[in-house]
């Protein structure tokens, strides 16, 4: 059993046709989405199109929560004023070119999602199983920490998003943490390619017999050039699309622990 | 000598621990080789109220944050790179999970840095400095760190971008809020030439006005307390002590900020501590109230599942250090 496990989408629907693309040619049992479909990008209609014309099952991301009720911020949980800044650019951005009706689908979205796949536990989640917009870095989340967690939101497998980077950790007696990475920008890698995650679970089903599944992240390469010149036509900041065109981190940076930080350029 | 939340002297809402995600260590006690003019606990080389913990301590520490799934640890003091066994106790911490060491870089020795660093690389897990400086040049940050203070802390910048370290510079505000981006401007220059520090990382911290600022400045009115109304529908883990705890010599506090008060001492072990709730009646309490979890990393900053992000800027970085 295999699953294609997408993360964040931030408004690239060019990069999420993508990865329905690729799943698809794999033959994937399933395709699931663990939120933040809107920000950064343009067009944040045409992502949740995809979405529903695919029927694909996704978590509430923190944006979704934001601008599915119209609040007034993105609830990313940024500290830093400029990156305060440039998420309010995306968020007032998102919310004025999300439709009602879409808006209206977004508040349907359920906060997490469980699966039982060959008796094991997964649980889909978009921050942390316990906070819609908990960061989980791979440098500041003890192995101990992630351990309760799975204890606590009795879960074999849990997969998780919000932070842009993807990480996986195995923890004991077979059970897993992901982080899958996102769609909607790259990950700081000074590379234009987007992540996403397939899970594959093998059969057998007990804990004795090895990990509950194995997570591959996939890169996956799109018209990154077309999402640029989009973003550009709809007036977004050219910080932006300088991550797009250049796999580099501009804004929304200072929430990043020294080690994620050092790998990336600014 | 715990003060239990039965025979508190004040009637402030009572906060209990909901996940022990951070640990800290008050590894060098209130010993500092800095007398700071708002230090809020009033460290000094001579203040012995809070003494050094044993490499031993800090052992038993990690042991038990690991039965807690403690997220992160903390050192603090005082000074901790006063502490002749801060490098053992931060390389055994990257054994297990992240370390954040809040320290005024004054006395950082190159071999120690070089040390952590590769201690850093073999670890899944990041080494976090704060570097407490208050302000861009020495005619601001003197007068409150100490004659050539600011001279000094930044050898010690420049050592840690050496060694290949992205310190993080916090600054308690003695200046007006609408001159931050000004003075944030200024000091990103002044560290790119002066320390070699191109991607520096500022943070602005409120002052607590309690322990030497107390003197220094004032303290809190009476009526700049936490009430039970104003935590209707607030979202506590905005508050440290909601998610934190902090071993000391002389027993596990709520919070590092209101060691001087007896009350803050919720235990001998972190045990007992983890189980005491905590009456929120400090001037200080209000502070965190307003500006969030002002200790912690930005990290752990963030709002409960459902919850509105609501309330100002939630997190920035440690006080003093
Ligand atoms: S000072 Fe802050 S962290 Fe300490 S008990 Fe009061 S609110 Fe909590
Ligand atoms: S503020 Fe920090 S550096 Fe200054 S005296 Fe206090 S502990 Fe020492
Ligand atoms: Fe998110």
């Amino acid at each position: 059993m295999r699953l294609a496990l997408f993360g964040g989408v931030y408004n690239n629907y060019l990069a999420l046709r993508a990865a329905i693309a690729d799943a698809k040619r794999r033959g994937v049992d399933g395709m699931y989405c663990l939120g933040d479909l809107g920000a950064f990008g343009p067009h944040p209609d045409r992502t949740i199109e995809l979405i529903r014309e695919f029927s694909i099952p996704c978590v509430q991301g923190n944006y979704d929560h934001s601008i599915g009720h119209e609040l007034s911020d993105c609830q990313c949980g940024y500290t830093d004023p400029r990156d305060n800044y440039f998420a309010q650019i995306s968020f007032d951005y998102t919310l004025s070119n999300t439709s009602a009706e879409n808006r209206a689908f977004l508040r349907t979205l359920p906060p997490e999602i469980r699966l039982n796949v060959h008796g094991r536990r997964v649980l889909l989640c978009h921050g942390s199983p316990r906070r819609t917009n908990e960061f989980l870095w791979e440098s500041t989340t003890s192995t101990a920490f992630l351990e309760r967690l799975a204890e606590e939101h009795a879960a074999d497998a849990i997969f998780a998003t919000h932070t842009g980077l993807h990480w996986q950790r195995g923890l004991s007696g077979g059970r897993l943490f992901a982080n899958v990475g996102v769609l909607g920008r790259p990950a700081n890698d000074g590379t234009t390619r987007v992540w996403y995650a397939v899970a594959e679970f093998s059969e057998h089903g007990r804990v004795e017999d090895g990990p509950v599944c194995t997570v591959d992240f996939v890169p996956i390469e799109y018209d990154h050039r077309r999402l640029a010149r989009e973003m550009r036509a709809e007036g977004l900041p050219e910080e932006f699309v300088e991550t797009i065109l250049t796999g580099w981190w501009t804004t929304c940076m200072e929430i990043l622990p020294a080690k994620e930080r050092r790998r990336g350029r600014y | 000598m715990s003060v239990r939340a039965t025979d508190r002297a004040c009637d402030a809402p009572l906060i209990g621990l909901s996940s022990l995600d951070e640990l800290w260590f008050q590894v060098a006690g209130t010993r500092c080789n800095l007398q700071c003019a708002h230090c809020f606990i009033s460290c000094s080389p001579h203040n012995k109220t809070y003494d050094f913990l044993t490499l031993d301590d800090v052992l038993r520490g990690l042991e038990a944050g690991q039965r807690y799934g403690v997220r992160e640890y903390y050192f603090t003091g005082g000074e901790p790179f006063l502490h002749p066994q801060l490098v053992a106790m931060l390389k055994a911490t990257l054994e297990v999970g992240p370390a954040t060491v809040l320290t005024n870089a004054t006395v950082l020795k190159p071999e120690w840095l070089e040390e952590l660093a590769a201690a850093e690389q073999g670890s899944p897990y990041s080494l976090e400095f704060r570097v407490s400086l208050d302000g861009p040049c020495p005619e601001i940050n003197d007068p409150i760190r100490g004659a050539g203070t600011f001279d000094r802390a930044m050898v010690g910048v420049r050592r840690l971008v050496e060694a290949g370290f992205l310190p993080i510079i916090t600054m308690t505000r003695t200046w007006d809020m609408e001159q931050d981006t000004e003075i944030v401007a200024r000091f990103r220059e002044v560290l790119a030439q002066q320390a070699g520090y191109t991607r520096a990382r500022l943070k602005i911290l409120p002052r607590l006005q309690i322990g030497a600022e107390a003197r220094r400045t004032c303290g809190y009115r009476p009526s700049e307390r936490v009430t039970a109304e104003m935590l209707e529908g607030f979202d506590r883990s905005h508050l440290l002590c909601d998610h934190a705890r902090v071993i000391t010599d002389r027993g596990v506090a709520v919070c590092p900020i209101l060691l001087d008060f007896p009350d803050a001492l919720l235990g001998r072990d972190l045990d007992e501590a983890v189980e005491q709730p905590f009456a929120l009646c400090h001037g200080a309490c209000y502070t965190c109230y307003l500006h969030g979890a002002i200790c912690s990393n930005p990290a752990v900053a963030g709002t409960r599942r459902g919850a509105s992000a609501g309330q100002s800027d939630p997190a920035t970085d440690h006080p003093a250090s």
